[in-house]
This record gives C-alpha cells, sequence and structure tokens, in this order.
C-alpha cells in the first residue's frame, strides 16, 4: 500500500511536475483549438459531399470518409510526420499534428453530420426551396440548425474524443500534456506524473461525459 | 514520380521488410480480435448486470465506464506500463495493450447496450413478466433481442475505432504493424515501410468501416 | 412586376408531362386559372394532383411541358428559379414549418434572405401576413407549441407574406384534428376574398362547393372533367367522376 502511494501518488513529484504538466495542458488545448473547428468544418464540407445529387462528388466525400475512418490516427500522424521527409517535406510537429488530426477528425465529424443531416425531413427543403430560398440558403438557415441540434450529443462526443487523440502527439514530442508528464516520469522513475496527467483529463472530461450521456437520455425519452 | 515510388514504395526496402509486417498484421489481427471478444462481452454484461439496478453496483459500474471513456487510452497504457513494475506487476507491452482496450471497449460497449435496454419501451417488460417469465428470462428473451438492432451500429463503430488504437502499442514496443514498420523505417531510412503499414491498415479495417455502413444504413429506424 | 397583358392566365400549364422511373404519373396536363380564381382539385389517392402541383414549384422537375406565371416561363434555359419561386406560393399537408424558428421566424426567412428586406420591414410584413391568418398573437411561438391548426395557419402565412402571384395547396387539412380544419378553411375563404389567385388539392367538398370557383377531377394523371361545383357535384358527366363522389357522399 505504502509502495502504491509512493509510486503512484507521490504528492512531493507531482508538485514538481506541475508546471511543465501545465504548460503541455496549455498546448493539448491550443491543438483543440485548431483541430476541432478545422475538423467540424472539413467534416461538415465531405457530409455535404457525400450526399450530392452528383456521384463523382458523392463517392470522393465517402471514399475520403471511409479511408480516413479505416486508418488509425497515430499511423497517419508518424508518416506525415517521419514519413513525408523522406520526400524533403519535413513539417514541425505542430503542423504535422494539426494535418493528421484533420484528416482523422473530418471523417468523424462527417459521418456525425451526414447522419444529423439524412435526419431533417424533406419536406424543411421542400418548403424552403418554395420559397425561393437558394440551396446554399436552405442548408444554412433551415436544415444545418436542425441536423446540428438532432446530433448534438455525437458532436459533443466527438469534441471528447479529439481532446483525448491530442494525447497521440506526445509521440511525435509535441510538448502537450501526456509529453510533459512521461518526461517527469523518465526523470523520476515513478508514475505520479501521468497520474497528475490523467486527473486534468478527468477533470476536463468527466463533466462533458456526464452532460452528453444525459442529452442521449433525453433524446430518447 | 520515380523519386516518390522511391522514397514510399520502393520495391527492395519492400521486398525486405514485408515479412516483418506480416507477422505486425498477425499481431495486430489477434489482439483485434481479442479486444472485440473479451471487450463486447464484460460490457454487454456489465450493463446486464446494471439492468438489476443494485445501487451501489450500478454506481461503481457508471463510474468505471465515465473514467475509462474521459481518459486517453494512450495514457492508461502508460500508466500500466511504466507503472506497474514499480509495485512489482510486470506484464509484457501486449498483454498491457490488450489489457486496456479491452477495458476502454468494454466501457463504450456498456453505455450502448444499457442505452439499448433503457430504450425497450416498459411494455415490453411488464408483458413479459405478465406471462411469467422471470426478470432475467425477460432480460435475455426479450428486451436483449430487441435492444440489439438498436445496439449494433454505434457498437460497430465503436469497435472499430478501439482495435484501430492497437497501433499505440508501438509506444511501448508491441511488435504489431505499426510497431514492425517505424523499427523497420529506422533501420531502412526509408518510408516505404510506413506506406506499407498504412496500406495494411486500409486493407484490414475498411471492408469494416463499409460494413458499418451498410449496417447503419440497414438498420436505421424508419422515419429517422 | 409589370402588369400582364390581359387575357394572359395567371397560371398556364400546357401539356406537362411526368414519369417517375417507368411510372406515367402526368399524362399531359393543361389547365389555366384566371386572376383572383379559385380552382379546386379533386380526384383518387395516386392519380398524380401532389405531383401536378409540385410541378409548378417546380418541386418536381417535369420531364416536358410549359408552365408560365403571368406569361413569364418556369421552366426553360435563363430562369432564375428562385425569383419565380417568390411567385408561386405552396402550402403543404404536413405544414413543414421550421421547428427551430418561432412562427415570426418561419415567415420573416424568405423575406430576408430572397427579397433581402430589412429586418424591421421583415417583421412588419410577417406581422401583417400573421394578422391576415389570425394569429398576430402567436409570433414569439415555435411550432412545437402551436396546434395543428395553428401551425398551418403560419404556413399560409408564410408563403402569403412573399406577395404571390398564385397560391397552391395540397390537401392542406388532411392532417388536421376535424375540429381544426374549419379554422384552416376559414383563412383560406379569407385569402381568397382578397383576390388571390388559388389552386387547391383537397377532399373538402362542401368547401369546395361554397367557395370554389371551378373544379377539376382528375385520374391516371389526366384531367377528366372541369366545370363550376354546381355542374360537377350536380351533374358529372363521367362515370369515374361519378365513382368517385358517389364515396362521399355515403
Ligand atoms: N418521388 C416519387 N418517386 C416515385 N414515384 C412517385 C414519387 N412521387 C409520387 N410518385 C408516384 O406517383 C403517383 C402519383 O402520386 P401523387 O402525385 O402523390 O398522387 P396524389 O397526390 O393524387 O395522391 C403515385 O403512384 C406515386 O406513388
Ligand atoms: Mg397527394
Amino acid at each position: 500500500m505504502e509502495q502504491i502511494i509512493q509510486q503512484f501518488f507521490n504528492v512531493e513529484i507531482m508538485i514538481k511536475a506541475l508546471p511543465l504538466v501545465i504548460k503541455g495542458l496549455g498546448i493539448t488545448l491550443l491543438i483543440c483549438a485548431v483541430v476541432i473547428p478545422m475538423g467540424a468544418i472539413g467534416g461538415l464540407f465531405a457530409a455535404i459531399g457525400s450526399l450530392s445529387p452528383n456521384r463523382a462528388v458523392r463517392w470522393l466525400s465517402i471514399g475520403f470518409v471511409d479511408l480516413f475512418r479505416a486508418i488509425p490516427p497515430l499511423v497517419l500522424l508518424i508518416f506525415i510526420y517521419a514519413g513525408l521527409p523522406f520526400a524533403g517535406l519535413s513539417l514541425s510537429p505542430f503542423v504535422a499534428v494539426t494535418i493528421g488530426f484533420f484528416l482523422n477528425n473530418s471523417a468523424y465529424f462527417a459521418e456525425i453530420f451526414r447522419a444529423g443531416l439524412l435526419s431533417v425531413p424533406r419536406g424543411q427543403t421542400e418548403a424552403a426551396r418554395s420559397t425561393g430560398l437558394s440551396q446554399a440558403q436552405t442548408l444554412t438557415y433551415v436544415t444545418l440548425p436542425q441536423a446540428t441540434r438532432n446530433v448534438l450529443p455525437d458532436l459533443l462526443s466527438n469534441v471528447v474524443e479529439v481532446v483525448k487523440l491530442t494525447s497521440l502527439a506526445s509521440v511525435v514530442s509535441l510538448g502537450e500534456m501526456l509529453h510533459a508528464a512521461g518526461l517527469v516520469r523518465s526523470l523520476t522513475y515513478n508514475a505520479s506524473p501521468l497520474i497528475l496527467a490523467a486527473g486534468i483529463y478527468l477533470l476536463l472530461l468527466w463533466p462533458l461525459v456526464r452532460v452528453i450521456a444525459r442529452f442521449e437520455r433525453r433524446i430518447a425519452s | 514520380m520515380e523519386q516518390f515510388l522511391d522514397t514510399f514504395l520502393n520495391p527492395v526496402v519492400l521486398a525486405k521488410y514485408t515479412p516483418a509486417i506480416l507477422q505486425g498484421t498477425m499481431v495486430t489481427v489477434i489482439l483485434s480480435v481479442l479486444i472485440v471478444l473479451c471487450g463486447i462481452g464484460l460490457g454487454a454484461g456489465l450493463a446486464c448486470i446494471r439492468a438489476y439496478r443494485v445501487r451501489l453496483i450500478s454506481f461503481v459500474i457508471v463510474i468505471f465506464a465515465d473514467v475509462l471513456r474521459a481518459l486517453p487510452p494512450l495514457v492508461v497504457i502508460l500508466l500500466m506500463f511504466f507503472g506497474l513494475p514499480n509495485v512489482g506487476i510486470l506484464l509484457s507491452a501486449s498483454v498491457v495493450l490488450f489489457i486496456v482496450l479491452t477495458l476502454v471497449l468494454a466501457a463504450f460497449a456498456e453505455e450502448i447496450v444499457w442505452a439499448g435496454i433503457t430504450a425497450t419501451p416498459k411494455g415490453q417488460w411488464e408483458a413479459a413478466r405478465s406471462t411469467g417469465l422471470t426478470f432475467t428470462q425477460t432480460l435475455f428473451h426479450v428486451v436483449l433481442p430487441q435492444a440489439m438492432r438498436m445496439v449494433i451500429p454505434p457498437l460497430t463503430n465503436r469497435a472499430i475505432a478501439i482495435t484501430k488504437m492497437t497501433a499505440l502499442g508501438m509506444v511501448i514496443g508491441v511488435p504489431d504493424i505499426l510497431g514492425q514498420a517505424t523499427t523497420a523505417q529506422s533501420f531502412s531510412a526509408n518510408a516505404s515501410p510506413l506506406t506499407l503499414a498504412a496500406i495494411a491498415y486500409v486493407v484490414l479495417f475498411l471492408p469494416f468501416v463499409i460494413a458499418s455502413r451498410w449496417l447503419e444504413s440497414r438498420f436505421a429506424s424508419p422515419g429517422a | 412586376m409589370t402588369t400582364p397583358a390581359p387575357g394572359t392566365a395567371t397560371l398556364e400549364v400546357r401539356a406537362l408531362h411526368k414519369s417517375f422511373g417507368a411510372l406515367k404519373v402526368l399524362e399531359g396536363i393543361d389547365l389555366s386559372v384566371q386572376r383572383s380564381e379559385m380552382v379546386f382539385v379533386l380526384g383518387p389517392s395516386g392519380s398524380g394532383k401532389s405531383t401536378m402541383l409540385r410541378c409548378c414549384n417546380r418541386l418536381e422537375e417535369p420531364d416536358s411541358g410549359d408552365i408560365l406565371i403571368e406569361g413569364d416561363p418556369l421552366t426553360g434555359p435563363g430562369v432564375d428559379l428562385n425569383k419565380m419561386r417568390q411567385r408561386v406560393g405552396m402550402v403543404f399537408q404536413s405544414f413543414n414549418l421550421y421547428p427551430h424558428l418561432s412562427a415570426m421566424g418561419n415567415v420573416t426567412l424568405a423575406l430576408r434572405r430572397v427579397q433581402k428586406k430589412s429586418k424591421a420591414e421583415a417583421e412588419d410584413l410577417a406581422i401583417a401576413a400573421l394578422a391576415e391568418v389570425g394569429l398576430s398573437d402567436r409570433a414569439g411561438h415555435h411550432p412545437a407549441q402551436l396546434s395543428g391548426g395553428q401551425q398551418q395557419r403560419v404556413a399560409i402565412a408564410r408563403a402569403l407574406a412573399l406577395k404571390p402571384t398564385v397560391m397552391l395547396f395540397d390537401e392542406p387539412t388532411s392532417a388536421l384534428d376535424p375540429e381544426l380544419v374549419g379554422d384552416v378553411l376559414d383563412v383560406m375563404r379569407t385569402v381568397k376574398d382578397h383576390g388571390m389567385t388559388m389552386l387547391v388539392v383537397s377532399h373538402e367538398m362542401k368547401f369546395a362547393r361554397d367557395a370554389a370557383d371551378r373544379v377539376i377531377f382528375m385520374a391516371d394523371g389526366a384531367i377528366v372533367e372541369q366545370g363550376p361545383p354546381e355542374q360537377i357535384f350536380g351533374a358529372p358527366t363521367h362515370d369515374r367522376t361519378r365513382a368517385f363522389l358517389s364515396r362521399f357522399h355515403g
């Protein structure tokens, strides 16, 4: 017992690790702030494309989504970060992470928006078009607001997934929270910094997980 | 173009490292199958236990599911792999990866199956109980079969997302596809092993992604 | 807007054909509706009434034929469809109100985004339209807070506010509880009395008898016969019309 506390819940080491871990948290949040809006917008376009009457656009969009749902994000990230330099394209860890997560995330957001758009009854589009709204206006003012509301729990769920995903950036030495905690762990040979990082992730994400659960229950009933 | 092929699909490098990556593929496949079977089994079991609505037990299950859904799997993997030896528990990298991803999948599966159970109309429970079926019989013969329809598509999606995370094993040295590919890449100073790894994942997972799309359209509730 | 030459029909449909795959739904519809006229369309289910109406707003694309609004073509190259649609109001069986917007928001959306009116101007027009359907006190309500009859009246206001040349109604009362039908019909009567040109698909026979200027009977994608209500209801000339009407007299 003593040993477990010493190895996992060592307050002294946690306090030492705290400044670095907090700085890492800043980078974690920065990645989220860049990747979540980008992924959502990319996903929205892919979703619209996947519902296009144009066959080529539709298959391209679906192909994009399925491809990036099949490739693990870490594989994508390492390919971009460690593979592309061989072709003379060296990217900073931050740019590599942004591109990799953008591609991965767009695919997931696309599936969610697609389901949302499909959940809006056809009559809504017809009513809007019958009053002279263009296709783009109909999407902006009529279908998309309803679609978004219908899949709000899934969108939030995906936001949680993105925050968790940022931990992968540690693999390419981008100093986000897990990387910072891992660094202190390797210096102290003590797992407490990882517990600290885990605690912060919980603090950040547990409330969201609860909110989503509540949302889902409300929609189910 | 030639240079591109040389860098990303170099025949010499490919020939040399394909066997290693095939070995890695076997590791990925075996781990994936075990994780899916154990994770979904455990998660469904927990959801059934929760259906008996024993307060304390339900509470523990909810906490388990919440924590594992809120924590990044990589954090838990590192914690177990680097932390446990310090308290005298030695587990191989593959076992750590298996345990963590099984628990994560179980957490999600529990929530999904539970949602399916609660979405079954109360009248179904009442009808079954009124014919003398026990609670357990009602759960297994009436409620779960109906919940399946609702549960299979999200469960498939989640199972794919989590088995893909076997790639995280590379960080602690599991010789899976990505692990083999990064090793090969550093030895060969060429990106081809990574290309091969990406192709291996696509070949492995794309059929499931496409199947899940099909399942979703098939099970999509009418009027939704 | 220019005044059309005298003698030009408000809505003119010529040789309209429409198929869904192998299924021929409209087989040459010719129809003209004069200014301020209310024309009723009757016919068995599946006879193509909705399809004809939807072609008049190009929610369905006609295979061939012409549709003219005060002489201006709705189909063909160079037609600004969204502009033309402003002149053809449509009221749906299932209301199709936007659930995320208030009654006011439903009515002002196209005024603001298509007609580019200012917020204040759009709201004034919306209030006038909502007053015409008797719902000026419900402007802030969302569809979910309104009864079916009220929702349909908001939908009428939404079309009316754009000051269309002609309004199309596709079974506007079929989805309503019987006790709510009267309010909607009263509104339609008011709209007619204010001079609106209306093409109405509906099975409200009593209303048709009282309010319609002309009744059309459709079957199998073609117009079987038409005439003033007294004639169609009193002395139908075709067997199919008689058979159809007898079911309604029970
Ligand atoms: N989008 C469509 N695709 C295929 N068939 C359709 C479509 N819309 C209508 N139909 C068919 O066209 C025929 C006429 O339908 P409709 O115009 O709705 O008739 P009505 O309104 O007179 O009941 C029906 O057989 C219907 O099944
Ligand atoms: Mg119809």
